[in-house]
């Protein structure tokens, strides 16, 4: 089996291959790090080989696997978004300023639950300073780059991750989503990514950005990847104190369980008025796949999306007050006006930003009361060309960075869960996602949807055409 | 709010906060204020009624 046919694949295939002795973890991470040798120097989503590790973990699950055990996920290569603590390893999130700190004394929560359910961790990844962005571009690391078109973004703030998962140097990564950061680059370079409802999984040791606001999630290049580490992430864990007590899904079980029933619905106004075709045509390829029947509309969505806006910059800017004061040269230019602006925001804004979002959860309630899914673009637009500062929006120019978000963060800003599916427009080299939206702890729902649309081949997600040298 | 001064509220914040901000970076700190005021102003001009409360811990 050569490295190509190893590594480039789901990572549920990979698993099963493991588990069987069809082929080794040792060598499926040989494959990894090989792989990364041959195409990070060319798109930049690592920031933090952890190699030794990595061939330490795969032999620990070779000899599991040896041994009788099969753990769920064996030797399927992963990465994290490098704001995860990984044990040893400095905890950047994306900054200058971090990386001055001690190594993390342990691992994230999250990286331990990977870890026993026999994944096997490649690395850290990069992404957006602090994760208050949505193109994947870091002053200090350089950009991640969109493997399916190396001269655009690959979307952030998980840019890193995107990266790596799209281009097969992993199967799967997990980043964090407070406004759209693992649906913007699911979007961009053409991957599954799952935002968990809020409070759904712990975000122990991870950096925060906007604790009201921050989810963790993988991003895969299948539902069913996307759905075994859901079900492998999911544990009460008393390291979290703003995670909630739900009872844990399995989604892996029922993932083919298929979508009779459910009322599927598009998001009107808001979202058709300020998409641009390619966005348009994905959620319609998507609608039509489903049979969706109908449109509504979200009661006051723009207000959402602005509340988001107050709620993140004011709270982010409240954790960084003291390192903007005291250092505000050493932050990405491109995030620091931004904090520095949102440390002068009157908390009235803050607090009546807070209560809207009581009032619109009530809303979506009643919402979701007639409809079982929403569908709406994740993005407005494909990826854009790196460095792009303006687009046109609803025909308008506005400032590229904050409008890439706008139809995936009044969804967060609720914590509904979504899964976001890849689409290839006609016409296009570049993909673009679909948001597909389900009421509160229902992840379930929005996998089979998008389980349903991937065996379909209505949505679909390739790793990108750039070769491995040699294979 | 439509009448809010995006620069004089740096200014004023900036010594209210204990920041400093250089020059070069001013255009860019009062547009993200004023972007953040419009989106301030989209919610403030939303009525609630006095029930609505932020959620401590906010339970989707």
């Amino acid at each position: 089996m050569s490295a190509f046919d190893i590594l480039f694949r789901p990572g549920h295939e990979i698993a099963a291959d493991v588990r069987a002795r069809r082929v080794s973890a040792r060598e499926v991470t040989e494959a990894a790090l090989d792989a990364i040798e041959a195409l990070d120097g060319k798109l930049n989503a690592f920031t933090d080989v952890t190699a030794e590790r990595a061939i330490e973990e795969a032999n620990r699950v070779d000899a599991a696997v040896i041994g009788g055990t099969a753990p769920p996920l064996a030797g399927v290569p992963y990465a994290v978004k490098n704001l995860f603590d990984i044990e040893g390893v400095v905890t950047r999130a994306g900054s200058k300023i971090n990386r001055e700190n001690p190594p993390a004394a342990a691992d994230a929560s999250l990286v331990t639950r990977m870890q026993k359910a026999g994944a096997v961790l490649i690395g850290g990844v990069n992404m957006g300073e602090y994760a208050y962005d949505f193109t994947g571009e870091n002053v200090h690391d350089g950009a991640s780059l969109n493997p399916h078109d190396p001269a655009r973004m690959s979307g952030g703030s998980s840019g890193g991750s995107g990266t790596a998962v799209a281009s097969g140097m992993v199967a799967l990564s997990l980043g964090s989503d407070t406004n759209g950061s693992i649906r913007v680059p699911s979007s961009f370079c053409g991957l599954y990514g799952l935002k968990p409802t809020f409070g759904r999984l712990s975000r122990a040791r991870t950096f925060p950005f906007v604790a009201s606001l921050d989810h963790l999630g993988p991003i895969a290049r299948s539902p069913r990847d996307l759905a075994m580490a859901f079900d492998a992430l999911q544990f009460p864990d008393p390291d979290d104190r703003h995670q909630l007590t739900r009872r844990s899904l399995d989604a892996e079980r029922v993932l083919r369980t298929g979508i009779d029933g459910l009322r599927i619905a598009v998001a009107g106004d808001y979202f058709r008025s300020q998409a641009g075709n390619e966005a348009l045509a994905a959620v319609d390829h998507v609608a039509k796949a489903l049979g969706a029947d109908r449109e509504v509309d979200l009661p006051e969505v723009h207000r959402a999306r602005a509340a988001a806006y107050v709620i993140t910059t004011s709270e982010s800017s409240a954790l960084h007050l003291p390192r903007l004061q005291s250092r505000a040269r050493d932050y990405d230019p491109d995030t620091r006006d931004r904090f520095l602006s949102g440390a002068m925001v009157p908390a009235a804004w803050y607090v009546a930003a807070q209560r809207f979002r009581s009032w619109f959860r009530a809303e979506m309630e009643r919402l979701f009361e007639t409809v079982d899914v929403i569908l709406a673009p994740s993005t407005p637009f494909p990826a854009l060309l790196s460095g792009t500062k303006e687009v046109e929006l609803a025909g308008n120019r506005v400032p590229a960075r904050p409008n890439i978000g706008i139809f995936a963060q009044p969804i967060s800003f609720i914590g509904l869960p979504v899964v976001a599916v890849p689409v290839w427009p006609a016409g296009t080299h570049l993909p673009i996602g679909v948001q597909v939206i389900a009421p509160a702890w229902r992840e379930d729902i929005a996998l089979r949807v998008a389980e349903a649309l991937h065996q379909a081949g209505t949505t679909a997600a390739p790793v990108a055409p750039i070769r491995l040298q040699g294979s | 709010m439509s009448d809010f001064d995006a620069a004089a509220h740096v200014a004023h914040m900036e010594t209210v906060m204990a920041l400093t901000i250089d020059e070069a970076w001013l255009p860019s700190v009062v547009a993200n204020m004023a972007a953040t005021a419009r989106a301030a102003a989209l919610v403030m001009a939303f009525e609630l009624d006095d029930h609505v409360e932020p959620a401590p811990v906010f339970e989707p």
